[in-house]
């Protein structure tokens, strides 16, 4: 039997306030009024679908207590990366063992059910189990209704056969080339079909037909379910559906239209975890995806459920917010509008591959060193021992630093370099356990940040290289607690 | 056991261009003009020079790599002519090989000269660079201001300052060389400023704002050196020699070791106390007349002088605010303007702050000729507080 061990989620942490993009945008679409109770989710500048992802993953496996993962899949479609592995980046961020199996799942909107049926059906065995991370960041064009209802965010399951919280009861597909929307290679944005045709001849044909078929096939019935996950941005379509289905329609688990927003790929996955966390044993879910056909897959809540405890999880990731009514930061981060960068903009960002490559362990696993003569922490690793008494060649061990936490020992906030969310926050920080590195600071609130703050480090974009269409990836500092700095003695 | 440069060395002639915003002048143009005051001073002819240090610092935006640069604009006797950088001390490493090479008898008359084109950039404050291959891929995107900020917030947090009294410390230190500034000609920045004007600046990186920030501009300085003997010979008297000739350059231990908490210059502090034992000064704040320091930035002034131990540890606020490093304070410093109002041309620095000293010495320095100095320090700082090169020269008149 297999099924779900642990799961984890990130959401980024600006909320985009919806009034403040109907106040943008109802001048040229009135109809975006309708639109505009709560909010969004929104990627930093600086976070990607390879960056929530990382964040997703490390929130699931250290639900696990570390475990390593023997399969990693990727699943989204709005990776960085057109061609090159995209998974591998969050593995070796996530310093996961090289004998991984790994492979990006794209193309579809169904990218995250049919990966997770795809680990659900390997076979595993005891303390093997795989990691499904789904993670989206959708580019929609300024003013549209998808800018509205999409979201972005990510989510991660591990997929095993052992201590299972929620266990596989049955899968079924459909594939059919139903066409509501599409984005072509040459294509920047989606184009899609209107709303009401998808419903009636997309979603209310084929979901119930694969579910029915699932239901026999598991010898259930659409009564006894407790959790139905159908991603849409259509508000009404999956009551609309369950009342077809027969299913009750208190069943149907919200898809956070006022609170996150769509996140594409991820958004079956990133439901599942939100029924997880309510589900009580012996509760069905049934999961769909829906995109060129459609995946049902039934679970059913097992007695572990109770005794899980994610680490953030989704309703972690969802309490940890910031407000943004600022629609500008919104076009700007997505690249909807060519903001004047200055000259200080302009410098070159190439990066050296061969160069890149021999400092990866650095820059994607922030790994340092530590020394086996005198034990001192620290990073970056270099062939001699920092440490002034020590010193000593070739004799620091491989050593994580992605876990620590720190102090921020010095700080500013720049006015002057160039950032895409200026002032730019960068500082040193001294880690937990003897280290320090001067690094970036992201998801600074004006005011509270201070020498003594306390951080985590977080794998993030540093620099877009918009001339070769190469990104740079490496860690930054976030302090943990939005800490006032008044009251300076 | 080595005796060190004390007294081998003496300053010939030297030579300083108006600094500023130097739209008409090319590198070239600046190198020629302080040139032509030096060899005047030095009382020699050009063939006479037998070999010569050049220091530039930003290749991209100045006279691009090797020696040449300064041989054709001197139109040099294709002697040996050495390029050097080192970031900010670069005007002082082309002093040092200059009179390195006098001292150690390879020449009998060397010169040194720096230059620096900052203008040319199309924007305000040091040209945006690379810090290398590898450095760029995980470094900040750290601005000079924003560096130096991190000595503000270590500074404050190691000795639980209040904000305001470093910021209104930090003040005092532009205000006074802008003071100073305003009796010097060849300046880039000749008006008085206020405190309320300082703190009341627009930030650049907190808590650094616009007046705690060391002007941009155009310039070149310049040094002959000899012995002593030549010197003699030919006729020059009161004799400015070279008493120590320091270097220290961070070795990691600041960024990355935990035993530095930010708060200080670790290689000022290194750097300094070989100075002094090189020069045989025992009582710095006794025996140092005038200190021309790296006040890139207020702070950086600020907290220098403790580490030249010219101020107690903890104290510069209290030091800077009882006006101990003003004009008539028992330490002057930047009495030409500083960085501050000379602006920064990163290659010619170094070779100012020993301009200013030597006229100083000589009782040169016009309306803001001090009484009677001695010994006078200049200090160079590059680089960032976590990685630095520091250097230290002192000159006093020849025992």
């Amino acid at each position: 039997m297999s099924g779900i061990r642990a799961y984890g989620a990130y959401i980024p942490r600006a909320r985009l306030a919806k009034q403040a993009m109907v106040e943008a945008n109802a001048w040229f679409d009135a109809s975006l009024k309708s639109l505009g109770k709560g909010e969004r989710a929104m990627c930093n500048w600086d976070e990607d679908s390879i960056t929530m992802a990382v964040e997703a993953g490390r929130d699931c496996l250290q639900a696990l207590g570390e475990l390593a993962p023997s399969a990693l899949y990727l699943a989204s479609t709005t990776l960085p990366f057109l061609d090159r592995q995209n998974s591998v980046v969050v593995a070796e961020a996530l310093n996961l063992t090289p004998g991984l199996r790994s492979m990006d799942v794209t193309g579809s909107q169904r990218a995250g059910s049919s990966a997770l049926i795809s680990l659900l059906e390997r076979s595993w065995q005891g303390d093997d189990f795989g990691l499904l991370v789904a993670s989206e960041h959708r580019r929609s064009k300024a003013g549209s209704r998808s800018e509205m209802l999409w979201g972005d965010g990510a989510a991660a399951l591990a997929i095993g056969d052992d201590e299972l919280i929620a266990e596989l009861l049955g899968v079924e597909t459909l594939a059919v080339d139903f066409v509501d929307h599409y984005r072509g290679e040459e294509s920047e944005f989606n184009y899609d079909w209107e709303e009401r045709w998808v419903r009636d001849e997309g979603f209310m044909k084929s979901v119930p037909a694969a579910v029915n078929r699932l239901l026999e096939r598991c010898d259930s019935s659409s009564d006894l379910i407790k959790h139905f996950i159908l991603p849409t941005e259509q508000a009404r379509t999956p009551a609309a559906v369950a009342k077809r289905l027969g299913i009750d329609p208190a069943a149907v688990v919200d898809n956070q239209l006022t609170t996150v927003g769509v996140v594409g790929a991820a958004q079956s996955i990133l439901l599942l975890i939100k029924a997880l966390e309510t589900a009580s044993p012996g509760e069905l879910v049934l999961l769909l995806g829906f995109g060129q056909g459609v995946d049902a897959l039934l679970l059913r809540a097992t007695e572990r459920i109770n005794d899980f405890k994610a680490v953030r999880g989704l309703s972690g990731s969802l309490a940890r917010r910031r407000e943004e009514q600022n629609y500008n930061k919104f076009l700007s981060f997505n690249n909807l509008v060519q903001r004047d960068v200055g000259k200080r903009g302009e410098v070159d960002k190439q990066t050296y591959l061969s160069g890149y490559n021999r400092r990866k362990d650095l820059l994607t696993g922030f790994l340092g060193g530590k020394c086996r003569e005198c034990g001192t922490e620290q990073i970056p690793r270099e062939k001699y021992c920092v440490n002034p008494d020590c010193q000593a060649l070739d004799s620091q061990d491989k050593h994580s630093f992605a876990n620590k936490t720190g102090t921020v020992a010095t700080w500013t906030a720049d006015r002057l370099t160039f950032d895409w969310n200026p002032p730019a926050y960068f500082g040193m920080v001294q880690f937990d356990g003897g280290g320090k590195l001067m690094m970036d600071f992201t998801e600074v609130e004006e005011g509270k940040l201070d020498s003594g703050s306390r951080v985590s480090v977080h794998f993030r974009v540093r620099q877009f290289d918009s001339q070769r269409g190469f990104r740079k990836y490496f860690w930054k500092a976030i302090p943990l607690e939005q800490a006032s700095a008044e009251g300076e003695a | 056991m080595a005796s060190g440069i004390k007294d081998k060395v003496v300053i010939l002639g030297m030579g300083c261009s108006k600094f500023g915003e130097r739209w008409d002048a090319s590198p070239s143009d600046l190198m020629v003009e302080a040139f032509e005051e030096c060899i005047q001073d030095a009382g020699i002819e050009r063939e006479q020079i037998e070999a010569a240090w050049f220091g530039a610092g930003i290749d991209a935006f100045n006279v691009g790599s090797s020696a040449m640069p300064l041989a054709i604009a001197l139109r040099l006797n294709y002697i040996p002519v050495t390029k050097v950088e080192n970031m900010c001390a670069t005007g002082t490493e082309a002093f040092r090989g200059a009179v390195y090479a006098v001292a150690s008898g390879a020449c009998d008359i060397a010169l040194a000269l720096g230059v620096e084109k900052l203008k040319d950039t199309g924007y305000g404050g040091l040209p945006q660079r690379t810090r290398g291959l590898e450095n760029d891929m995980y470094w900040p995107n750290l601005s000079a201001p924003g560096a130096f900020a991190q000595l503000a917030s270590g500074y404050r947090a190691k000795h639980h300052l209040n904000r305001d009294d470093l910021k209104r410390a930090m003040a005092h230190v532009s205000v006074k060389s802008h003071a100073n500034g305003v009796k010097n000609p060849k300046a880039h920045l000749q008006r008085e400023i206020s405190e309320e004007q300082a703190i009341g600046a627009p930030y650049i990186a907190e808590p650094i704002g616009l007046f705690d920030c060391c002007g941009v501009s155009d310039g070149s300085a310049c040094a002959i050196v000899t012995t002593p003997e030549l010197a003699r010979s030919l006729g020059k008297q009161d004799l400015v020699s070279v008493k120590a000739l320091q270097l220290a350059v961070s070795n990691g231990t600041e960024s990355s070791h935990d035993s530095w908490d930010g708060s200080y210059l670790k290689t000022t502090r290194i750097a300094s106390q070989r100075a002094y034992d090189e020069a045989g000064i025992g009582k710095p704040r006794e025996e140092i007349t005038m200190t021309e320091v790296h006040d890139c930035f207020s702070i950086t002034e600020l907290v220098t002088m403790e580490d030249l131990q010219l101020a107690d540890e903890g104290k510069g606020v209290n030091a800077v605010l009882d006006g101990n490093f003003d004009a008539e304070g028992s330490n002057p410093c930047q009495i030409d303007g500083g960085l501050k109002c000379f602006g920064h041309p990163i290659g010619a620095s170094g070779l100012r702050m020993i301009y200013e000293n030597y006229l100083q010495l000589q009782g040169r320095a016009g309306a803001r000729q001090l009484d009677s100095p001695r010994m006078g320090l200049n200090h160079n700082l590059g680089g960032f507080p976590h990685q630095n090169i520091c250097s230290i020269s002192i000159v006093g008149p020849l025992n």
